[in-house]
């Protein structure tokens, strides 16, 4: 067991514990989007971050992937923590708006203007798809491609791949492919769109294969041809 | 597949399995890009998923997926390169061949790459044409040795072959 | 005797060895040292010296004297350089043609030729002797100090000079504990960038429990503007596999790999030739000198890719995987390579380490400061008047570099900056110039000490450009896996570029700071966490530039593309045509003999009209 300070509290995990799942598991919600439990975590999307640390020496580490260390002090609602998680959240809604997922959890947090010029990616390359892709479905068939901000998720060579077995987990798991909420309408106050939110292809695409390059789902609605540049 | 292709794989199935990029490196120092058919090909070899190969050659720079041209021309934009202004000098290379860096003519004579220091900066700009270095260049100076360049070139193409030796002249 | 076929089987042997080579070198005490480094090659000096040899072949002196190509000598500006030995007489700028009056006069009658001294830029004194040049002279070269003395890829060379006795003494004389002991008393701290302390990290790997530890030597050397490492690797390879060998031992490693980047074949090459010829006399490998010690050294080289520079991303690109940096914890001594206990250090921090075994502690530490010992390299670049290679004691103020070792700015300018620590570090301004370059004196002024890039910046370079700089070689070289470092360098990108586009706002140069903060807050590895520096250092000590971006829609130093226009002075045009013949956007207008125009829609700002008109007559606005 490894005894360490969350929030004050003194408490004991497992070894091998990350210092999210033992937030979780003493009911501290942390957001994140690059996280699920099924699979390994990645620490893409920066929003668990946690301050360990005190006074000069704290600084700030994603929680899905630090792990629990004996004596560690972490604090997962400090001032630091939620202007960084702020900052960022402002970052996501002005790169790929699209997303509900994404919407909710600004709003959540309070963050309601955009400062920064509008993007409109489909994809915040949290990687969900890949580990999904790769550790539940044993698919490998997409991944990372390029580095910095050239980064993209593709299948090999971006095209059909092989190895896809067309099982649709990729966007199953996918935050962003989502519909972009329109507003509630005049004659609707309540639209209750946000119930229907999913990856449209499914219904619509029997061969339904997600590259994400971009995403097909977005293509269908967009009507846009998939382009691929190097 | 090209019976050539399949002895080069031959030699590169090493049988204490040098690494993935060690295998990249070799195809590309072979053929001087990497050609799809032999990625897909070590895949299978090896039994890696072809993704990760994919990610591996698109994520460093020495790779390349698609044919450099015949000549290669190489600008550096190091630290030191930038504060003497290497940035005119490229963009003027960059303007004159038509092309961005990253890519070829489409002729296939040159291709234009951008490189972030070639360790040579107290020559600084630095512009390096097949291998051969010119230090202190300027926007003028760039296209001078550009027009001998592509002169020379042009009488190459007149007759048969290639001789095209790297236009001596330009290192004055 | 052919070195090559023999094996050491002791110390003994080693000894034996080092006599005879320095009796057979003994005649031929005169030797040329011809500068086979990166910059003289670019200049030519692969002629030069293959020039010498014909013309010694010749006139049958080669048993009079030796040619030596050594690795660099520093002044690379002033490529090809030649000295001549035994009195040290240096000759700059040497040509093919050259040749022959050097051996004619100066080897074989001791006249100097004039016209090839080195000339002090400022004040116009020649200088006959390599170490009255007051570039060499202010410098302590402990690690490039050998580079003069031997051909690269001859470990005669090296052996006759007193290499390898530092092995001798760790493997024989000390423990591994004791080593460690040596190189914590000496306070040696990392040269690759971040500076920690070498001793305590060797002291954790020693102190893991396993049967395979690893040693790898960090020569991906990414910092733009940089080229320590090259120079090291290139002149001196054998210093750094002793190093190795050494670190190896106190650790408990018995593997070494050195990582160097494919960028620099020459390295590459010459490291591979040290492997070899050390295992061949049995320095390496099995057994070393019948000590009982079992350690190998192998190369990888790198594929390009700066952030494969990080330590865990630099693991994982040996074992050929995609160069991402991974969580730290578990560090490198509890899983590292192939998840054994690993430690990683910089090309210079081991080329120091025989200093200090062979030298000891004490006069390693009278080199430096209080807090670390020994010298450093620095790659002095830029619109300075010397460029090269520096290695100082550490803690020498930046002006004494600047002005004393580098012949101040270019061109009778003024200094604006010094850039060091690369992407990483900051812009330090002339208030700053007495500050010492140590670790900790740099972090404090919002800069860092890094590999050693030191770029110098005159009246002509715009700050806020040299931001935006740095964003873009970041933009491109982050791995892209965390959200804050892929997006943020961007979005800060986009901020900076639209202010050097006289687009900027207040507000937003107030948006770039929070940016920049969380930027550093909120990422992975170093590479992100440092990201801001550039920006941050640039915007701290230079706001005033910002702010003439923002609110004059004016670059004061002449360089942001859309802030600039080129315009013909009517008065001193003399209507001569080169200016026109030569611009590339057929923007100048004008008949011969009358004064000149320049449209401006035309214009792609290439400023070559300034560079060509022999009247000053074109300037930029
Ligand atoms: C993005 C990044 C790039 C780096 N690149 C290099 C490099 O090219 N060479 C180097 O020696 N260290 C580099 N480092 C520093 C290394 O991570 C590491 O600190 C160093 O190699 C350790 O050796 P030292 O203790 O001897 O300095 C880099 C660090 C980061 C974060
Ligand atoms: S649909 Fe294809 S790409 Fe998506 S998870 Fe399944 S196998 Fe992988
Ligand atoms: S496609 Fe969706 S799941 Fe995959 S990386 Fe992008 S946002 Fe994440
Ligand atoms: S901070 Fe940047 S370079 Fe480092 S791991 Fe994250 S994305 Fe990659
Ligand atoms: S959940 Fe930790 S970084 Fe995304
Ligand atoms: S390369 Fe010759 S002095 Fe540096």
């Amino acid at each position: 067991m490894i005894n360490l300070t969350l929030n004050g509290m003194e408490i004991k995990v497992e070894k091998r514990t990350t210092l999210l799942e033992a937030a979780k598991f003493y009911g501290i919600e942390i957001p994140a989007l690059c996280y699920d439990e099924a699979l390994s975590p990645y620490g893409a999307c920066r929003l668990c971050l946690v301050e360990i640390g005190t006074g000069n020496h704290s600084r700030l580490v994603s929680s899905c992937t630090y792990p629990a260390r004996d004596g560690l002090i972490v604090r997962t609602h400090t001032e630091r923590v939620i202007k960084a998680r702020k900052l960022l959240l402002e970052l996501y809604l002005a790169t790929c708006p699209s997303s509900r997922t994404i919407q909710d959890m600004a709003s959540k947090h309070g963050v309601t203007t955009v400062r920064f010029k509008q993007k409109n990616e489909e994809c915040i390359l949290c990687g969900l798809c890949v580990r999904m892709c790769a550790e539940q479905m044993q698919g490998k068939a997409i991944g990372f491609v390029n580095r910095g901000i050239k980064r993209r998720i593709t299948a090999p060579f971006a095209k059909k791949s092989e190895e896809c077995r067309l099982c649709g987990g990729c966007m199953y798991i996918c935050p962003a492919c989502q519909a972009r909420c329109q507003g509630p309408q005049e004659e609707n106050p309540v639209c209750n769109a946000c119930l229907n939110l999913s990856p449209p292809c499914l219904d619509y695409f029997q061969e339904a294969m997600c590259y994400m390059d971009p995403c097909v789902a977005c293509e269908l609605g967009t009507g846009r041809k998939a382009k691929f540049t190097y | 597949m090209e019976e050539r292709t399949r002895t080069d794989l031959e030699n590169l199935k090493k049988p204490n399995g040098s690494s993935v990029v060690s295998l990249l490196q070799e195809v590309q120092e072979k053929y001087n890009y990497l050609p799809e058919e032999i990625l897909r090909e070590i895949a299978k070899e090896r039994d890696i998923p072809l993704i990760d190969i994919y990610s591996v050659a698109t994520f460093y720079k020495a790779f390349s997926l698609a044919p450099k041209g015949k000549h290669k021309i190489v600008t550096c934009s190091g630290t030191a390169c930038h504060v003497r202004g290497s940035e005119k000098v490229a963009r003027e290379i960059s303007r004159v061949l038509g092309i961005e860096p990253g890519y070829t003519t489409k002729d296939g004579l040159y291709s234009l790459e951008n490189v972030n220091c070639l360790g040579a900066c107290a020559l600084a700009p630095l512009v390096v044409v097949d291998g051969k270095y010119h230090g202190n260049v300027t926007p003028a100076k760039a296209l001078e040795l550009f027009k001998m360049y592509t002169v020379h070139e042009k009488e190459e193409k007149e007759e048969a072959g290639c001789r095209c030796a790297t236009a001596k002249e330009l290192a004055k | 005797m052919n070195v090559l076929h023999m094996r050491l089987k002791t110390p003994d042997d080693l000894d034996k060895l080092r006599d005879d080579i320095r009796q057979k070198q003994e005649k031929d005490k005169s030797f040329l040292a011809v500068c086979g480094g990166t910059g003289c090659s670019s200049s030519g000096s692969e002629k030069v010296r293959e020039v010498f040899q014909q013309y010694l072949n010749r006139h049958n002196l080669k048993k009079k004297t030796t040619l030596k190509f050594t690795g660099c000598l520093g002044l690379c500006e002033r490529g090809p350089v030649v000295i001549i030995f035994p009195q040290g007489i240096f000759y700059q700028k040497v040509q093919e043609s050259d040749v022959e009056e050097i051996i004619e006069k100066t080897f074989l009658k001791g006249e100097i030729i004039e016209r090839l001294l080195y000339q002090d830029p400022v004040n116009g004194e020649k200088f006959i002797y390599a170490d009255d040049i007051p570039f060499l002279k202010k410098q302590k070269r402990i690690l490039l100090g050998n580079n003069w003395l031997m051909e690269p890829t001859s470990i005669e060379d090296y052996i006759s000079l007193g290499g390898y006795q530092s092995v001798v003494k760790a493997l024989t004389k000390m423990t591994p504990p004791e080593v460690i002991a040596e190189i914590k008393k000496a306070r040696l701290r990392g040269r690759g960038g971040a500076g920690f302390p070498s001793g305590i990290k060797w002291q954790e790997c020693y102190d893991a429990v396993s049967k395979q530890k690893y040693f790898i030597c960090n020569a991906d050397e990414g910092d733009p503007g940089a080229f320590m490492d090259r120079s090291l690797l290139e002149g001196n390879p054998h210093s750094v596999l002793e190093g190795l060998i050494i670190g190896g031992y106190a650790t408990g490693a018995s593997e070494g790999i050195i990582y160097v980047r494919s960028e620099y074949p020459t390295a590459v090459k010459n490291v591979k030739t040290a492997i070899a010829q050390a295992e061949n006399l049995g320095l390496l490998g099995e057994n070393i000198l019948g000590t009982g010690f079992h350690f190998k050294i192998s190369v990888s080289t790198g594929a390009g890719a700066f952030v494969s520079g990080e330590t865990t991303a630099l693991v994982a690109a040996v074992e050929g995987r995609l160069g991402e940096p991974r969580q730290k914890p578990p560090h490198l001594v509890e899983r590292g390579l192939w998840g054994k206990p690993t430690v990683i250090n910089n090309v210079e921090t081991l080329a120091n380490v025989p200093y200090i075994i062979s030298y000891g502690a004490e006069n390693f530490l009278r080199l430096g400061t209080e807090k670390s010992g020994g010298t450093k390299i620095f790659s002095l670049v830029g619109k300075v008047n010397n460029t090269g290679l520096v290695e100082v004691p550490l803690g020498m103020t930046l002006r004494e570099i600047i002005f004393d070792i580098g012949g101040g700015i270019k061109n009778g300018k003024k200094f604006k900056a010094v850039q060091t620590g690369g992407p990483s570090g900051g812009c330090l301004p002339v208030s700053l110039l007495d500050s010492p370059t140590d670790f900790e004196k740099l972090n404090s002024a919002g800069s860092m000490m890094g590999s050693g890039g030191m770029i110098v910046m005159d009246e002509e370079t715009c700050m806020v450009d040299i931001a935006r700089y740095f964003l873009r070689f970041l933009e491109d070289e982050s791995c892209g896996r965390c959200f804050s470092c892929r997006e943020g360098i961007s979005r800060m990108l986009e901020i900076v570029e639209d202010i050097t586009r006289g687009k900027g706002s207040v507000e937003q140069l107030e948006l770039l700071k929070e940016l920049a903060n969380v930027v550093k807050d909120s990422s992975l590895c170093g590479l992100g966490q440092t990201a801001a520096n550039p920006v941050l250092a640039t915007i701290r000590y230079f706001e005033d530039e910002y702010f003439a971006h923002i609110l004059e829609k004016r670059c004061p130093a002449g360089v942001c593309r859309d802030l600039i226009r080129f315009s013909i002075n009517e008065e001193l045009c003399q209507g001569c045509d080169l200016c026109l013949k030569k611009c590339p956007g057929e923007a100048i207008r004008g008949e011969k003999r009358q004064p000149h125009t320049i449209l401006g829609d035309k214009c792609t700002k290439c400023g070559i009209c300034l560079e060509t008109c022999k009247y000053n007559a074109v300037v930029k606005i």
